[in-house]
């Protein structure tokens, strides 16, 4: 651990508070349909849109509209990409002939980038046209994170609008999404990241001849603009196998920075969103420091896990010196060096974006916990876009439940009473995450064709399949990448995950969002719990360590935990 | 559900025009105008043949070069065939694996320990660089196989390390390849 390194951590922390107000108020006044500076370029394009698919911007959605509409648009848009997928021979833009997907690769590839979860089962440059990753999987990429903001909106409405049917226009608030926030970002952001060295080209790969002789052939690709989408919209399905690790998608440590970046960006914006839209700011700054005080330390302990040197080791030097970062360098890249691939893991499992810029598969047991259980909690430090934002909210709503149990009173959210039907909603959220995780984890462990997927035996065997389901119903899509998912258990298995992980959660969502908009507004009391206080703060925070932990201690046990009490005891599987 | 099913399937088609065909379009357009040779992947080309890409690391096995770090892409540096070794720390195919490059050096550098990075895999297979202390580590070797004085290569080294960006982000390294052409250079003068 080094100076510059917690000083490289405050520098991307000061940028982001930075950067959050601003775009958290902008995105306020674009979903509440209010004036914009950028309203001169936009606003006559989005008018023409609508006309084009057939919408009518004023008429507003109740929830189970708002609902179908998502689920449809995700239906086909899904068939489209598997469309693709398959026939991406038959397409332009393929010139090293790759033939088409497999339909198991095909279906899982599709769910995955449907679902905001952009898992790989595929070597990307052995299997993918350029057209596919464009017109297939770059496209997902705005979609989904459009989609996700959109449900994070509803439900903010649903808190915020008194007796009321409708919680939006889901056509409306993801063209919003799409056209006043995703697009301009990537168009600038993705420019800045090509002036860094990330490639943006349809040529075929290049064939070099080596110093030694020797012929390397180098993939090519329209790879900027996918990548930055790939991270302001936490997506983080890699142009390229290695993902954010390859120098071609992230050359530099300003790039590294800028990507990093790119994934708090929207979902700490929405914090403010949502104090803004609920006309109580203090409650947006107490979620945000929620967030923070959980990234903080999830932060500080893998930067420690990973400084630390193998045990087993002789005659290397693993030292932290001037001249050299020392600490786990298996699976890591020198230019981002410990710090740099630290802070990388733990915003892209904080977030549901699963980029990644180095293998967590080889990061050490208790660096490879903590990524690791940063998805378990549900991806709500600072969270996917929007899918952070509502994860977050269904534990808001728990812990003024709880608090509400431990004075005797009803428990109230804004001025929202939360009634039983309420905390059902939210209790199905809680109970469905964890019981696809385990229960497909434990059949894969029961299997053949699960076990048969392991490439690191012995306890981190069992992390690399709770990793696996995990990152999929978190629709996160890193991985602990040895493991040879490339099958049909995995694809379908993991397929079937990602969309329960996304759609059986959005619903419930949007139900509660309904009934909240229903309710009327009750105007607080001295016995109302204030959402605004450093102890709602506190409250909110335990209950996400004490559930998480509830939920999912027993298998950490048997996977990392274990896995560091060997090894420090010299013990090699 | 029927007109809906209509508005999705139209607003399908719309958008993946849009965001799917335009904007990759127009952005790589955009970057060969501002940044061609970044968007092509800064390649190298010696009398008229490309012989790599400036920031994707290639194989070194001769005494000559100096050497990157170990690569799990395809048979090692396979450019079109990304891969981190994905082994975990308690594989004990990691610790032999380790161990016996470790042995190598030990041939080169006889009682001085091996900078890590040197011995371990980097997460893309690819990667460009060594950290200095690596780079310093290889320089007896280097010197002695070209037949020039330690000093000569390792003033080569120290002009070739890269500084944190902006004095900040990142850690030090030096670019193998290029090391390597600046060393070519010098033997050609």
């Amino acid at each position: 651990m080094t100076a510059n390194g917690w000083f490289q951590f405050l520098l991307y922390f000061a940028v982001l508070v930075l950067l959050m107000r601003p775009l958290g108020i902008y995105m306020t006044r674009v979903f509440e349909g209010q004036r914009t500076f950028a309203d001169p370029v936009f606003k006559p394009i989005e008018r023409l849109l609508y006309r084009l698919f057939g919408v009518n911007a004023e008429e507003e959605m109740n929830w189970r509209e708002y609902a179908a509409a998502m689920l449809l648009f995700s239906f086909v848009s899904l068939v489209l990409t598997y469309a693709i997928e398959r026939a991406q021979h038959f397409l332009p833009w393929n010139p090293q002939a790759f033939p088409g997907v497999p339909q198991a690769l095909a279906w899982n590839t599709a769910a995955s980038f449907t679902t905001n979860t952009n898992w790989q089962s595929y070597v990307p440059e052995v299997t993918m046209s350029y057209f596919t990753q464009m017109v297939g999987l770059a496209y997902h990429n705005f979609l989904s994170a459009a989609v996700g903001i959109a449900v994070a909106i509803g439900l903010v409405r649903g808190v915020a609008r008194k007796q009321a049917n409708t919680i939006g226009n889901f056509w409306v608030d993801t063209t919003r999404a799409l056209l006043y926030v995703l697009l301009p970002i990537s168009v600038i952001l993705g420019l800045v990241l090509v002036s860094q060295g990330v490639v943006q080209n349809l040529k075929p790969y290049t064939q070099a001849q080596t110093l030694e002789h020797a012929t390397q052939s180098i993939a090519q690709g329209p790879v900027a603009s996918q990548e930055v989408i790939k991270m302001l919209g936490t997506n983080g399905g890699g142009f390229f196998n290695t993902n954010s690790a390859h120098p071609f998608e992230n050359p530099t440590p300003f790039s590294n920075f800028l990507e990093i970046l790119a994934i708090f960006l929207i979902p700490a914006a929405l914090t403010i969103t949502l104090g803004r839209m609920t006309k109580s700011p203090g409650h947006g700054w107490a979620v945000f420091a929620c967030m923070t005080l959980l990234f903080a330390v999830a932060l500080v302990t893998v930067y420690w896990a990973e400084s630390h040197p193998h045990p087993l080791l002789h005659g290397v030097d693993q030292r932290t010196t001037a001249l050299q970062s020392g600490g786990n360098e298996e699976g890591k890249e020198v230019r981002f060096g410990i710090a740099g691939s630290s802070l990388f893991a733990t915003v892209t499992t904080d977030a549901s974006c699963g980029a990644v810029n180095g293998m967590h598969d080889s990061f050490t047991p208790l660096g490879g916990m903590v990524v690791l259980s940063n998805i378990m909690l549900g991806e709500i430090i600072f969270g996917g876009v929007g899918s952070g934002l509502y994860g977050m909210l269904i534990y808001v709503v728990l812990s003024v439940f709880i608090a509400g149990l431990m004075v005797g009173r009803t428990p109230e959210y804004l001025g929202k009473k939360i009634e039983a039907y309420d905390v059902k909603m939210a209790m199905l959220y809680v109970l469905i995450f964890p019981l696809v995780i385990l229960v497909l984890a434990a059949a894969s462990v029961l299997t053949s064709a699960g076990l048969n997927g392991i490439t690191n035996p012995g306890p981190h065997g069992l992390t690399q399949i709770l990793y696996a389901f995990t990152s999929a119903a978190g629709n996160n899509g890193s991985a602990f990448a040895g493991i040879n998912a490339n099958t049909n258990w995995y694809n379908i298995g993991l397929g079937f995950t990602m969309l329960v992980g996304r759609f059986l959660m959005m619903v419930p969502m949007l139900a509660l969002a309904g009934n909240l908009a229903l309710k009327k507004s009750v105007p607080p009391s001295p016995g109302t719990f204030p959402v605004n206080s450093s102890l709602f703060t506190i409250l909110l925070t335990s209950v996400i360590l004490i559930v998480g932990a509830l939920t999912f201690f027993p298998a950490l046990s048997l996977g990392p935990i274990l896995e560091h009490l060997l090894l420090h005891h010299g013990m090699l599987f | 559900m029927i007109s809906t099913l209509k508005v999705a399937i139209r607003f399908t088609v719309i958008t993946t025009i849009l965001l799917g065909l335009a904007y990759p379009l127009a952005m790589t357009g955009v970057a060969h105008v501002l940044f061609r040779d970044k968007a092509d992947g800064q390649l190298i080309t010696r009398n008229g043949q490309v012989i790599g890409s400036a920031i994707i690391g290639q194989s070194f096995a001769s005494d000559r070069y100096f050497h990157g770090r170990i690569s799990a892409a395809g048979n090692g540096y396979d450019a079109a065939n990304s891969s981190g070794s994905n082994l975990a720390l308690s594989n004990k195919k990691l610790v032999d694996r380790i161990n016996g490059d470790v042995a190598n050096y030990e041939k080169t550098n006889p009682g001085q320990p091996v900078p890590i990075d040197l011995v371990t895999a980097s997460g893309s297979g690819l990667d460009p660089d060594i950290t200095p202390a690596a780079a310093l580590y290889q320089v007896h070797r280097v010197a002695e196989a070209r037949h020039m004085s330690d000093d000569a290569v390792r003033q080569l080294v120290m002009t070739h390390i890269l500084g944190r960006q902006f004095g900040i982000l990142g850690e030090p390294r030096v670019n193998v390849l290029q090391l390597n052409l600046a060393l070519d250079e010098a033997a050609a003068k």
